[in-house]
């Protein structure tokens, strides 16, 4: 991935199964054993879903959050690779990793979703290709981005094996990373490319209900305001992943790498902030605001507490500097501002005309999410621990 | 990684060279417009007619095999009481109405697929699962493509599409078909218009359906508001209601003209107007990108030690 031939990063030295992994393991086994249940019983059996309410829980945060929140990934590449700021490299491969784990649980999880998980591969034939639908764009491009992401990784599993692996696997190995290297400008570019493509086109989505959704969210920019909440949230995720990484491997805080990366989020969010200003201000829509409903209320806490005190606090370099307030701002912007950002599109603002039962997620919902997270964690535990993924410390080679 | 100017040169002229073959190929695109054809078939329901013996819904059930009752129990009228919708087991319903100018004889709506001119579920639909007939205008779902993903019903402006939620393994999509092994091959109306005892529907062309509307209220203007609902609500659909009061006060939804796909898909189609957008995307970022490398490259030269 890099051009430096020093060591860029270490394995994680430490014991798999503390005590942390096993719960994990344990609430991971609780979500699957719902989530079999739906297998065998339908979606209907688990989930409060119906006939109203089509899109839930699962499509809010597994999908269209998990979506915007591997935007790491993609924003981090773009800094490193093609602006070219060689001193973010120790974050790109943890980002990295991050991207491609989240992906492939976003597909996971999209398998839970649909009624016809077996045919989750139609839309890569070319007969069934509907150029209209901006959810086949969606789909089209993160199956697209999820291989550039597996193909990007290649330099890694290279690094990590070639000389330890037995010969045939070693020799591969070294031919597939012979050739990544000529041509992984190809690759960057385009993951970039593809994830605008669909961190826009995901908002796209809802666009389709003008009559359903609320006008609190519903404008012709969603597109817009998602590519720009994605591109925004991308150095948030880095940095809380980064402290949540540290602290809960005993590993050094990398504020030498957050503090200048932060610098970097007060004008990202910023764009956000204002087009969504102007954005509400020529639909005329601040009346709904304070209208004292759900969605009014929901707006407030993810406007307010998601996107105005993070501005606020970010501002200020102090929060920058101190590890437990840059972290806070982070967690705000990505649950508030982001996630239920996502959740408040797809179904909080989500009110058709017939309603005529309200749909709230069921525990079930919530424990395939909550295990689908912990799988992910888990997962990104087990290869920081197989792969050169942490920055290593003093350690150039 | 390699990124050489060559390189970046050659891939940036073939893309570009792919680009615009595209590009003159399909010119058109952009403006959102779908043509209607005049011979698509469709339903005049004249709500001010139908008397609510729901044997359309009994009609409906046996023609489509879905789970049915004896028609004896379709005379129950208190089903009336709450407005009901279709669902995944019934594709019709009749709901009834207050009638302000005679108590005595409320009025009927019975709900089913509008079969869109340009439906948003056609637009949604990421297999194209759903089709807009072209010979007959019925707009119909071809289960073996769909993946389950309920989109459609995401989309839909009527909300009429249900989802089999109690089937585990094939769940499909389920609406009105529009009986389309009939319409299909013989033409024929479907099965609730063929039962209709009062005649409330009229099974036809569609553009001469809107002329028999227009007629009757010429004729009767008493009897009804002057308001064809389905011929341009969200571009048209093939079925059409005539009434005795906006049919938005009988849970019909006021609408405009334009069509459900025109919303999206005007963004889709610019965003991927003959790929160019995307590939000016991929060529500006690679410009960037050389141009960072290279101006990276001379610092280091200068002896300030590269990577920092």
């Amino acid at each position: 991935m890099s051009p430096v031939r020093y060591r860029l990063a270490e394995r994680l030295d430490r014991k798999f199964l503390t005590p942390g992994v096993k719960v994990l393991i344990a609430i991971f086994g609780i979500g699957m054993a719902f989530g079999l249940y739906r297998f065998f019983f339908g979606l209907g059996a688990l989930t409060n879903l119906n006939d109203q309410y089509p899109l839930g829980l699962w499509i809010g945060v597994d999908v269209a959050s998990g979506v915007a929140l591997a935007g790491g990934g993609f924003t981090t590449a773009a800094l490193i690779h093609i602006f070219y700021r060689g001193r973010y490299e120790v974050i790109g491969r943890p980002a990295h990793l991050t991207a491609m784990l989240g992906y492939t649980f976003v597909s996971i999880g999209l398998i839970f979703d649909l009624g016809r998980w077996y045919n989750i591969w139609h839309p890569a034939i070319p007969s069934m290709w509907n150029f209209n639908s901006a959810l086949f764009e969606v789909g089209a491009c993160v199956m697209l981005y999820l291989s550039v992401l597996y193909i990007e990784f290649i330099p890694v599993v290279a690094e990590r094996f070639i000389g330890k692996a037995p010969k045939v696997i070693d020799g591969i190995l070294r031919f597939l990373d012979k050739i990544i290297d000529k041509v992984m400008w190809f690759f960057l570019i385009l993951g970039v490319v593809l994830s605008c493509l669909h961190q826009s086109s995901l908002g796209t989505l809802m666009v389709i209900a003008p009559h359903k959704i609320h006008p609190l969210w519903y404008t012709q920019i969603l597109p817009l305001l998602f590519l720009l909440s994605a591109i925004a949230v991308g150095f948030p995720m880095v940095i809380f992943e980064s402290i949540i990484a540290s602290k809960g491997l005993g590993r050094k805080l990398e504020m030498d790498v957050l503090t200048p990366l932060a610098r970097m989020i007060s004008p990202l969010l910023g764009v956000y902030f204002l087009i969504k200003i102007i954005d509400l201000t020529i639909r005329e829509s601040w009346g709904y605001v304070l209208e004292g409903s759900l969605q009014s209320n929901m707006f407030l806490i993810e406007f307010g507490l998601g996107v105005v005190l993070p501005l606020l606090m970010l501002a200020s370099e102090k929060v920058r500097r101190t590890p437990k307030w840059l972290f806070t701002a982070s967690a705000l912007y990505i649950f508030f501002g982001v996630l239920l950002n996502r959740v408040n599109v797809f179904f909080i603002a989500y009110q058709p005309q017939y309603s005529l039962k309200q749909y709230i997620p069921s525990l079930g919902e919530f424990m395939v999410t909550i295990g689908l997270i912990s799988a992910l964690i888990l997962l990104y535990r087990a290869f920081v621990t197989i792969f050169p993924i942490l920055p290593a410390h003093g350690k150039k080679a | 990684m390699d990124l050489t100017r060559r390189g970046f040169l050659k891939f940036t002229a073939a893309a570009g060279t792919a680009g615009l073959a595209t590009a003159s190929k399909n010119a058109r695109a952009s403006a959102h417009k779908r043509s209607v054809n005049p011979e698509w078939l469709g339903v005049l329901v004249d709500t001010t007619v139908c008397i609510g013996c729901r044997k359309c819904e009994w009609a409906c059930r046996d023609f489509n095999k879905l789970p049915n009752e004896p028609i004896e129990n379709f005379e129950d009228k208190s089903v009336f009481e709450s407005m009901r919708r279709p669902d995944a087991n019934t594709y019709t319903v009749v709901n009834q109405y207050e009638n302000p100018d005679n108590p005595e004889k409320p009025y009927h709506v019975k709900v089913q697929c509008m079969h869109c001119n340009d439906a948003a579920c056609v637009s949604a639909c990421i297999v194209g699962a759903f089709t807009k007939d072209e010979r007959t205008g019925a707009v119909v779902y071809d289960a073996w493509k769909c993946i389950g993903c309920r989109y459609c019903m995401a989309a839909c402006p009527f909300q009429v599409p249900a989802y089999e939620y109690e089937n585990a393994l094939t769940p499909q999509v389920r609406k009105c078909t529009f009986c389309f092994e009939n319409l299909n091959k013989y033409r024929k109306q479907p099965a609730c218009v063929q039962i209709c005892p009062v005649e409330t529907m009229i099974f036809g062309k569609r553009s001469e359906l809107i002329k028999i509307a227009h007629d009757r209220i010429r004729k009767y203007p008493d009897r009804y508001v002057d308001h064809v609902y389905g011929e341009h609500e969200l571009g048209g659909t093939s079925w059409l209601y005539l009434s005795g009061k906006p049919m938005w006060e009988m849970d019909m939804k006021e609408f405009d003209e334009k069509p459900i796909p025109a919303y999206t898909e005007t963004i889709q189609h610019s965003l991927f107007k003959n790929f160019i957008p995307p590939l000016a995307l991929f060529m500006g970022l690679g410009s960037l990108m050389w141009i960072f490398k290279r101006q990276e490259t001379l610092e280091s030269s200068e002896g300030k030690g590269g990577e920092a």
